[in-house]
């Protein structure tokens, strides 16, 4: 079985590879990447104008299975990823029962077996329950197949709690992902506090809330020495202080999501439950600091945070909906939008933090173009204009406030292990659950 | 200027251009001079019908609602929900089937939501007035204090205007600061700080904490309700402390100008935000507020259900 890729923009960089080339897939490999290859192969794809990309990684998304199995299923939800051009993929703990136990990750490998187009590399939970009162097995919980410890949703809010999880993990050296969010900073605060909340006479979650428990955990990665991964960082407080710790020799890497280098709080004008996501969307001030952060390095990773819900979660009730942005179908148009196409980021650099960076926090074979490697590969027509409308996403969860919105980019080709799981921009298999 | 909010929804000021506020007012006082003149049985909203749905505790609000389309004539129908159903989780779309189904010409409405209101209306044909919706907006109050600083003072355009309290958790602070802002008024809004919401600077106010320097020659004092449970939520130590530092009294008043008048939306808390010997002393317009809230109410029904034909002749 052999897939030749011809005339593409072959991007990696991994290897630091730009070139317009050719890339030979056979039995599941990547054999060879040149200039020009002449063989016979099953299929051809002809990708002149087309970006040949590592398939991308995403190091933080919600697959809802199981507990919430009308927000988002194993099945869908990974169709919904291979159409956004992911080939890995991460999912958190926050399920129902939690992926706090061996069996839990197991469930999660079983469900992956049988319902996945696309890898999955589970997070399980710091403490029990995500209750933040005890440590969960993280020995057992690697061994079953756990690739990172999070309790996402929350912060681990006792710091002698989060110092003795940090320090346990590295005997196991799984990365510790925190959700950071100061619950008594939050209080009952339904978006950004700010001009727009006092407007919309909605209660604000301040900055400080995230930048506290980031602080706090880069100062606990420095005094135990040990690593930790800042997962959705929204604020440009939270950006200076990850700087300044990288400065400082700390072990701290971090990631944002296309909303908030790409939206304000200002969208939250008409009371749109859409854009309701924790941590919240935050002001113009904020989004020019993660493209700050972005440039510079600051932030290593940006991860979806895919976070599916149905209607009635959602509702028009800003303040009984649930948090959460539906984003593997957007993600990679949003940053070519915001991020390629404003010169903020180099392709490259750009497909580094979809794809390599955060394989290599996670320490996955992944998001990269290498020889004899898994022929994970996603192309990309990277000029191609559309409107954005979620009802016509694969995943369960419509809830996007792009809705409407114009992005440029779309995933013409999503191949997993050498088998196109995205052809012609149409999921292959089963697409109709 | 006819029929400027006929078929129109009330949402809130914010949105509300400067001359449907002063055309708005001007109507009020036509009302307020049938009213005087005890023109109590007026039939200009005979077979209109008024719905008016609380989800929120409330007196003279509601029932200013109610005297104002009964002196016109109207219907009343009226459902009260406690406050909790909606704790309980009765949700908006409940909400908004359930009024819809009473088939009325207008409807009014009460929520602890901000944004309810403007979020229900694309769904609802029929008029949706807004009277108070969580911490947004309550846009008849501010019609109602707009017009009660109009005709004591015969302008609003270069007064200043103190609003002095909770500034963070109020709607009447909110619907006031986009009607007085608009209209002219040099609005300083000062309290404790734990109660000044961010941003508010932006909403083209001044902002200070020191109530002394916010009353300092202003030509209008407002007080806003100092809630009880604040103190609970720890937003100031005691509401002894409170009413010493960010209280208005006696002495306080007496530092705005020789004719200010002292306004307030009720209910108070007297002793906490405004002391007793004021609430009925010579600068207070409070009683007048509730008599013009009525006056308000009937304009804006009247406007919203008749159009503003014929407005000398009414019966």
């Amino acid at each position: 079985m052999k897939i030749l890729i011809k005339s593409g923009r072959i991007i990696d960089p991994y290897s630091n590879t730009d070139l317009i080339g050719d890339l030979l897939i056979q039995d599941g490999i990547i054999k060879s990447i040149s200039p020009k290859i002449n063989c016979d192969a099953d299929t051809t794809i002809e990708a002149v104008g087309l970006w040949v990309l590592p398939g991308l990684v995403d190091m933080h998304c919600h697959l809802r299975e199981p507990g919430y199995e009308s927000k988002e299923t194993v099945f869908t939800g990974t169709r919904s990823a291979a159409i956004g051009g992911f080939t890995s993929i991460a999912c958190m703990p926050n399920t129902n029962p939690p992926i706090d136990n061996k069996a839990m990750v197991e469930y999660i490998r079983f469900k992956a077996e049988k319902d996945s187009v696309v890898k999955i590399y589970p997070i399980a939970c710091i403490t029990k329950g995500r209750a933040g009162l005890e440590l969960t097995p993280f020995g057992m919980l690697k061994d079953a197949g756990a690739i990172g410890l999070s309790d996402d949703g929350d912060s681990v809010a006792d710091s002698r709690l989060m110092m003795l999880a940090m320090q346990y993990a590295m005997r196991f050296d799984l990365p510790i992902i925190e959700h950071c969010e100061d619950k008594e900073l939050v209080a009952d605060g339904i978006m950004n506090d700010g001009v727009t909340a006092t407007k919309l006479g909605l209660k604000g979650i301040p900055s400080a809330a995230e930048e506290i428990i980031v602080a706090r955990d880069a100062i606990l990665a420095g005094y135990t020495n040990s690593r930790i991964h800042i997962a959705h960082v929204s604020t440009v407080g939270s950006v200076n202080i990850i700087r300044g710790a990288k400065h400082l020799g700390i072990q701290i890497t971090c990631e944002t999501c296309p909303h908030y280098f790409s939206l304000t709080d200002e969208i939250l004008d008409g009371y749109s439950t859409y854009a309701k996501v924790n941590p919240p969307l935050r002001t113009a001030k904020d989004v020019e600091g993660i493209i700050e952060g972005l440039k510079d390095g600051t932030i290593d990773v940006i991860a979806t945070d895919h976070a599916p819900h149905d209607e009635l979660s959602k509702g028009n009730d800003i303040y009984n909906a649930l948090p959460g942005i539906s984003g593997f179908e957007t993600a990679l148009s949003v940053g070519i939008t915001y991020l390629v196409d404003k010169n903020i980021l180099s392709p490259s650099e750009f497909i580094a933090k979809m794809a390599y960076n955060p394989a290599n926090i996670l320490a996955i074979n992944a998001g990269k173009l290498a020889v004899d490697s898994p022929a994970d590969v996603t192309i990309v027509d990277p000029n191609t204009e559309y409107i954005v409308n979620s009802k016509d996403f694969i995943s369960k969860g419509k809830n996007s406030p792009y809705n409407g919105m114009k992005l440029k980019g779309r995933v013409l080709y999503t191949i997993v292990n050498g088998q196109c799981v995205v052809y012609d921009g149409k999921v292959v298999t089963g697409d109709n659950r | 200027m006819d029929n400027i909010l006929k078929d129109c929804d009330v949402l809130g000021i914010k949105n509300m251009p400067k001359q449907t506020i002063e055309f708005i007012l001007n109507i009020t006082q036509k009302m307020k001079t049938l009213l005087k003149n005890g023109k109590k049985e007026m039939k200009v909203l005979a077979g209109k019908s008024v719905a008016i749905v609380f989800y929120e505790n409330s007196t003279r609000t509601r029932l200013s609602f109610e005297l104002a389309a009964k002196y016109l004539g109207a219907h009343v129908v009226s459902m009260s929900v406690q406050g909790s159903s909606v704790a309980k989780g009765e949700s908006l779309e409940d909400t908004l089937d359930t009024i819809t189904r009473m088939a009325a010409d207008v409807i009014i409405i009460r929520h602890p939501y901000s944004g309810t209101p403007s979020v229900m209306a694309p769904f609802i044909n029929i008029p949706i007035i807004n009277a108070g919706d969580g911490m947004n907006e309550h846009p008849s109050q501010a019609l109602l204090d707009m017009y009660t600083i109009l005709e004591n003072k015969g302008h609003l355009d270069g007064l200043k205007v103190a609003i002095i309290g909770d500034i963070y958790h109020s709607r009447v602070a909110r619907s006031n600061i986009y009607g007085l802002t608009k209209m002219g008024s040099h609005v300083v809004v000062a309290g404790p700080p734990t109660l000044i919401p961010s941003g508010i600077e932006n909403m083209g106010v001044e902002v200070s904490f020191d109530v002394e320097y916010a009353i300092k020659d202003a030509d209008v004092v407002m007080g806003l309700r100092m809630q009880k449970e604040r103190q609970n939520a720890g937003l100031v130590p005691s509401l002894s402390e409170y009413a010493y530092y960010f209280g208005i009294n006696a002495q306080r008043l007496a530092m705005a100008k020789s004719d200010a008048i002292l306004m307030h939306p009720r209910p108070t808390n007297v002793g906490v935000e405004i002391s007793y010997d004021i609430v009925y002393g010579p600068q207070s317009v409070i009683s007048e507020q509730v008599t013009n809230g009525v006056a308000v109410r009937m304009a804006l029904l009247y406007l919203i259900l008749e159009g503003s034909y014929n407005i000398e002749n009414i019966d």
